[in-house]
């Protein structure tokens, strides 16, 4: 097998290693069996070093079938599959995912590695919660599990970023939908103190909620956001009810941008001109679905614009009690002009019982950053301490720069993980660079 | 595994004890580092540098003795080294030389052999292995101490010069040799350093200390550069005293060294 150098999403680290196609449960026991470091690979949309590992196998599972929808809205979906073909399938029928992240671009063996959220966290949680069964291989063998069989190994899966196994395919749970539409509220707000505590107020009554925040401006303007929710539509809410599949990307970003293209300065302008083009009220706008979940997907290839040395991206989440503590890390960015693309804050439901899952109740900001200047680590670092001090954690799925003592620290319940991954992989086969730079490939 | 910003957490210094090398250990222990190996001849120096590199942060510090005057001994020292650290070997410094006393060693055959040894046997050697380890890895990065002496060879310093100058080279081709193993190699170039080293020494002009190289040496880490100069300004120095007519070159440099 030749070897070929694979990154996360945000092109840092790239690790070399062998990408290798597996469309059968057996090939990948074998597989588990002949190499000395493997982990499952998706379409590599976790941003730093969870699904490669440099000097091992990356398994690309190619099981993908998305199979019939019973009249309960239950489907059994390959692990191979992307969020985007189970929709294809689904939209058209009248389902759509329980859950889906900002991208259709990842695989369901992905969201459950990274139990992924979605904006409707506040009232329907992870993905884990829907879903009623998983087949997967370890290096102890292939087993079905569910949270009544094998709970442990079920839960740890969610979140535990595919060092508890491969998973091949999953029984989902749908959501009936009578249209591709959605009715959005749009409400924009100059301070983050406003938005923030609008969303305390009111996002219980909305089943979809994200707000969009500038960390970039300062004093009476800081963390001036907009703030977008929404109800699926009804057939009776929209012209002319229809139920298509999603659209395919119209742009693609052709070539890696030049270092730089994003700075403070561009990007500066693009979040003023994003938050004076938004709108200051507008209620019950009917949107598609792509365009209200998926607004990125519109452009391929999107991370290369932040040019070669690629970017990070910082998600936390803090408990309901440390509002404050978005607020501390919005001004420790603004004041140290970190250029920071839009950020998304959200307000989190109850945690899964994954002893990984990231979610907790309350509040989530996500942060894009270029790799530019030579501040940043320390600046985040800063930040881990805040966030650490507010007993939140980071999200491992757009994790590329924390240590070990760190992770532990947000993962109370790191060692009951653990317990499970030695249980299953007692060789500690199933490792990624993630998992080596966490300490979590067991001992 | 090293991080997004190329911090690394598992390090392996040959060399261990010079000045220069104990200053990037506690800078590489204060961010992320947590697992060192320090390999050198020097036991009670080394001794030294693991209290140090512990104070400033890593969990495990090991020692590995080794003496650069046998290069056959070289890929002994590596693998011991790979193996005390345990784990994804994120950066491999090495920090071997012997700057020698010109005026004694360049007319005795054995001391000439063992300047080559020690500057350039013993680290090809080594190097050997090291690439070896790092690519079957699949990650890793290697940084080799070299010097400006290496970029144009002044009579003064040829056996140390003429060492380097050979083993800047032949990094240079090795970096070639590593794109799309994911691993890579760092020259180091500094000017003049104030260390144990060159104590006694005529100081030059654009000389700089250890933790100035050090400061520079993390910086070109984090930037990947692949020639870290320092000071900076050396780079440009050396561009125009590269092309001096010989004459001139022997004037500028005597200046200095006599």
């Amino acid at each position: 097998m030749s070897r070929v150098a694979v990154s996360g999403w945000g092109r840092t680290s790239p690790a070399v290693g062998t990408l290798d196609d597996v469309s059968t449960e057996s090939e990948i026991v074998a597989r588990l069996h002949s190499s000395r470091a493997v982990i499952a690979r998706g379409l590599g949309r976790s941003y730093g070093d969870a699904a490669q590992v440099s000097g091992g196998s990356m398994l690309r599972t190619r099981i993908s079938t998305v199979g019939p929808i019973d009249e309960r809205g239950v489907v059994l979906v390959g692990a191979g599959a992307s969020l985007d073909q189970v929709l294809n399938v689904c939209i058209p029928q009248g389902w759509f995912l329980p859950v889906t992240p900002g991208t259709r671009q990842v695989t369901v063996g992905g969201a459950i590695a990274a139990d992924v959220h979605g904006k409707n966290h506040h009232v329907d949680g992870s993905f884990a919660r829907h879903v009623l069964e998983l087949r997967i291989v370890t290096p102890r063998g292939v087993a079905t599990i569910s949270p009544t069989s094998d709970g442990e190994l079920f839960w740890a899966t969610f979140g535990g970023m595919g060092l508890t196994g491969v998973v091949t395919s999953a029984r989902l749970a749908l959501l009936k939908i009578e249209t591709d539409q959605v009715l959005v509220d749009t409400q924009r707000f100059s301070h983050l103190d406003e938005v923030m505590s609008e969303m305390t107020r009111s996002d219980q009554n909305h089943h979809y909620s994200v707000a969009w925040v500038d960390c970039m401006t300062r004093g009476a303007n800081l963390g001036r956001a907009v703030l977008s929710r929404g109800e699926h539509a009804r057939v009776n809410e929209v012209d002319s009810p229809s139920l298509h599949a999603p659209t395919t990307a119209k742009f693609k970003v052709p070539f890696v941008a030049p270092n730089g293209l994003l700075n403070a300065g561009t990007v500066k302008t693009f979040n003023e001109a994003w938050f004076r083009t938004s709108p200051r009220l507008e209620v019950a706008k009917p949107k598609t679905l792509s365009s209200f979940f998926h607004p990125l997907d519109g452009i391929r290839d999107w991370n290369r614009l932040y040019g070669r040395r690629g970017f990070v991206q910082y998600q936390f989440c803090v408990p309901e009690r440390s509002g404050e503590t978005v607020r501390r890390v919005i001004e420790h960015l603004s004041s140290s002009r970190v250029t920071s693309f839009l950020a998304v804050l959200k307000r989190f439901g109850p945690s899964s019982p994954g002893p990984l899952s990231f979610p907790m109740p309350g509040w989530t900001l996500a942060l894009d950053m270029p790799i530019a200047n030579t501040s940043l680590p320390r600046l985040l670092d800063d930040l881990d301490e805040l966030v650490l001090s507010s007993d939140g954690r980071i999200y491992l799925a757009k994790d590329s720069r924390v240590g070990p003592d760190t992770m532990r620290a947000m993962y109370p319940r790191l060692d009951m993980f653990l317990d499970v991954k030695n249980r299953v992989d007692p060789e500690h086969i199933l490792t990624s660079d993630l998992a080596r730079r966490l300490d979590l490939v067991g001992a | 595994m090293q991080d997004a910003f190329g911090q690394p957490q598992i390090v392996v210094v040959l060399g261990g004890s010079s000045d220069i090398a104990r200053a990037l250990t506690r800078r590489l222990c204060a961010s992320r580092a947590h697992t060192v190996v320090l390999a050198g001849r020097n036991e009670q120096l080394l001794d030294e540098a693991r209290s140090e590199a512990l104070g400033y942060g890593a969990r495990h510090v090991d020692v590995v003795l080794f003496d650069a005057r046998d290069p056959f001994d070289a890929g002994r020292t590596v693998n011991e080294s790979f193996d005390k650290a345990g784990g994804t070997v994120d950066l491999v410094v090495i920090a071997v030389g012997l700057l020698g006393d010109q005026e004694r060693f360049e007319n005795d055959p054995a001391l000439a052999a063992q300047m080559a040894n020690v500057n350039f046997t013993w680290p090809v050697a080594a190097l050997a292995q090291i690439r070896n380890l790092l690519v079957r890895q699949g990650s890793g990065r290697i940084v080799v101490l070299s010097s400006v002496a290496a970029v144009r060879v002044r009579r003064a310093k040829y056996l140390y010069g003429g060492a380097k100058a050979g083993l800047d080279r032949l990094c240079l081709g090795l970096a070639d040799s590593l794109e799309g193993t994911g691993v890579s190699l760092h020259i180091v170039r500094p000017g003049h350093v104030r260390s144990k080293m060159t104590t006694g020494a005529k100081e030059p002009p654009f000389a700089t200390d250890v933790e100035r190289v050090a400061d520079d040496v993390m910086i070109g880490l984090a930037e990947r550069t692949p020639i870290i100069w320092s000071p900076g300004i050396l780079r440009y120095v050396f561009f125009v005293l590269r092309h001096l007519p010989a004459p001139l070159w022997r004037k500028v440099t005597d200046g200095v060294d006599r």
